[in-house]
C-alpha cells in the first residue's frame, strides 16, 4: 500500500513537473556572458523578462573560453563577448550571424585595491611596493590583455612580472583582490559599480586599447525570436541606462 | 620547438615536486592519525574519522573557498605569511602543499588505517610478551606488517595530488614554475585553443593514470599472494 502510494506520488510531481514547464509557454535562450558584464546583465535579463516574460539565461565566464565552447557547439544563443575580435572570428567561422553584431559596450580598465590611499596613480605600480598584483588570463580574457598592454605601455611590465597572479576570468581577479590575497589588481570598473571603498586609478584610455565589448547572435539562436528580440532589447535605451549605470560608455555609432 | 617543450616541462616537474612534498607530509601526518583511529577505543573516534573522510565527498570548490580566505590576510595565512615578509600563503608552493595535504588525507589515512586494523591485536600481544616496549613493537611489528598499506596510501596520495584541479586552480594564480601544475596548464591550453599542448599533457596524464592504477592492481595482488 506504502509502495502504490509512492508511485502515485512520484507520477504526480512528475505530472506537474511537466505541466509547469509546459505551462511556460515563455521561451528561454541561453546567453554566454563575459565575466565583467556579470552585474549588468542580470539586471538587463530581468528587464527583459519583465518586458517580453522571455527567459534568458546567463552564463559567465572568460570570452576565450567561450569561444572555445561555442566552436564545439555549445548550447548558446548569444554571446556577449568582451572583445570585439572573438565575435568577430565566430562570423568567420560561420557560427555567429554578421549582421547582428555590435558593440553593446566599451569597457574600462581599474586598477583596486582594498586598502584606502594604496593605489594613487601610475606610481603606484612604478613604486613596486607590493607583493601580488591580480590581473585576468591575458590570453583568454581581454581585461587581462588590457592590464598587459598598459603595463608595457608605462614600461613596467619586466619589472612586475614576477608580482604577477593571474585569475581565470576577470572574476577571479577581482576575488584576488577582494580576499585580500593581492593587495591591487586591475579589474573592469563595471565590477566596481557597488563598491565605494579602497582606492583605486581610472586607468587612462590612452595606455591600452579600447575594449570594445561586442555581441554576436549565434547559428544556434538565429531562427529563435527571443534571441533576436534580446539582441534588440540590449541596443535599447533600457539596456542602455543599465550599461552606462555600470560604468560603461556605450559607443554611440552602432 | 625548444621553448614549446620547455613550457611544457616546467608544470610537469612542478606537479611532481608537489605531489612528492604532499606525500611525504601526508605520510608523516597521516601515520599517526591513522594508528590512532584504527587502536582507539574512544567512542567519538568516528567522528574524526568522517572529517577525516570529508574531501572525498565535498566538492574541490569548498576547500578552495575556505583556503583562499583561510590563506589570505583574514585568515590565519595572513599571521604566518608576515614571518618571512609575505602577505598571504596564496599564490605560493607551500599554499599548494597545504592545500594538497587537506585534499589528499583521506587516501593516504584510510588505506593505512585498514591496515592496522586488518593486522589486528595478536601480533602486538605476542610483542609485547616477548617484552618488547610499545613503541618498538609499533616500529618492528606493526609497520613492516601495514606496508602494503603505506604503500597504497602513497600512490594513491601522489596520484591524487597529481590529479588535482579545483584547489589549486582557486588558490593557485596561475604562475609558472611556481604555481601553475598540470592539470591548470592544461585548462589554460584548452581555453585559449591552444589544442597541440593540451593534448600532449593531457594524453601523458592518461598514461600515467592507467600506469598508476594497473602498478597498484599488480603489487596488491602480489602482497595478497604473498600473505596466503
Amino acid at each position: 500500500m506504502k509502495r502504490i502510494r509512492l508511485i502515485v506520488a512520484t507520477l504526480g510531481l512528475a505530472a506537474a513537473y511537466l505541466w509547469s514547464s509546459g505551462a511556460a509557454l515563455a521561451a528561454s535562450i541561453n546567453v554566454a556572458v563575459a565575466a565583467n558584464f556579470t552585474g549588468a546583465a542580470k539586471e538587463i535579463a530581468a528587464a527583459f523578462k519583465a518586458k517580453t516574460g522571455d527567459d534568458a539565461v546567463l552564463s559567465f565566464g572568460a570570452s576565450g573560453q567561450f569561444y572555445t565552447q561555442i566552436k564545439q557547439d555549445a548550447p548558446f544563443d548569444i554571446l556577449l563577448s568582451a572583445d570585439d575580435a572573438r565575435p568577430k572570428k565566430l562570423v568567420e567561422d560561420g557560427l555567429g550571424v554578421a549582421e547582428s553584431r555590435f558593440t553593446y559596450a566599451v569597457g574600462k580598465l581599474v586598477l583596486w585595491s582594498k586598502t584606502n590611499d594604496l593605489v594613487k596613480g601610475e606610481e603606484t605600480l612604478k613604486s613596486a611596493s607590493f607583493a601580488k598584483l591580480a590581473i585576468a588570463n591575458p590570453i583568454a580574457a581581454p581585461y587581462g590583455a588590457a592590464a598587459i598592454e598598459t603595463l608595457k605601455a608605462l614600461k613596467l611590465y619586466d619589472a612586475l612580472q614576477s608580482k604577477i597572479v593571474q585569475g581565470e576570468s576577470i572574476s577571479q581577479a577581482f576575488q584576488f583582490v577582494d580576499t585580500g590575497n593581492a593587495e591591487l589588481g586591475f579589474v573592469a570598473l563595471s565590477q566596481l559599480a557597488k563598491i565605494t571603498s579602497g582606492s583605486r586609478w581610472l586607468v587612462p584610455q590612452t595606455l591600452y586599447s579600447p575594449i570594445l565589448q561586442d555581441a554576436v547572435l549565434l547559428k544556434k539562436g538565429a531562427n529563435n525570436e527571443a534571441a533576436t528580440a534580446f539582441m534588440t532589447f540590449l541596443k535599447g535605451p533600457e539596456a542602455r541606462t543599465i550599461i552606462e549605470k555600470y560604468g560603461y560608455s556605450v559607443d554611440s555609432k552602432s | 620547438m625548444e621553448g614549446l617543450s620547455g613550457d611544457i616541462w616546467q608544470p610537469i616537474s612542478l606537479t611532481i615536486e608537489l605531489a612528492a612534498f604532499t606525500t611525504v607530509l601526508l605520510l608523516i601526518l597521516g601515520t599517526p592519525i591513522a594508528w590512532w583511529l584504527a587502536r582507539s577505543k574512544v567512542w567519538w573516534k568516528e567522528g574524526v574519522a568522517t572529517f577525516v573522510a570529508l574531501p572525498l565527498v565535498l566538492p574541490p570548490t569548498v576547500l578552495g573557498f575556505y583556503l583562499l580566505v583561510a590563506l589570505g590576510p583574514m585568515g590565519p595565512g595572513g599571521l604566518v605569511a608576515p614571518l618571512w615578509g609575505a602577505r598571504t600563503l596564496a599564490f605560493t608552493f607551500p599554499g599548494l602543499v597545504i592545500g594538497s595535504v587537506l585534499y589528499s588525507t583521506p587516501f593516504v589515512v584510510q588505506p593505512i588505517r585498514n591496515a592496522f586494523e586488518a593486522m589486528g591485536d595478536r601480533p602486538l600481544e605476542v610483542a609485547a610478551t616477548l617484552r618488547a616496549s610499545p613503541s618498538r613493537a609499533f616500529w618492528t611489528v606493526a609497520l613492516p606488517l601495514a606496508m602494503p598499506g603505506f604503500l597504497t596510501g602513497a600512490v594513491l596520495g601522489f596520484a591524487h595530488t597529481v590529479g588535482e584541479f579545483g584547489v589549486v586552480l582557486m588558490i593557485g594564480g596561475s604562475i609558472p614554475g611556481k604555481t601553475k601544475v598540470l592539470s591548470v596548464a592544461i585548462f589554460d591550453y584548452v581555453e585559449t585553443s591552444q589544442w597541440g599542448q593540451a593534448n600532449i599533457l593531457a594524453a601523458g596524464m592518461m598514461v600515467f593514470a592507467f600506469a598508476v592504477i594497473l602498478a597498484m592492481t599488480l603489487v596488491e595482488r602480489r602482497f595478497a599472494r604473498e600473505a596466503s
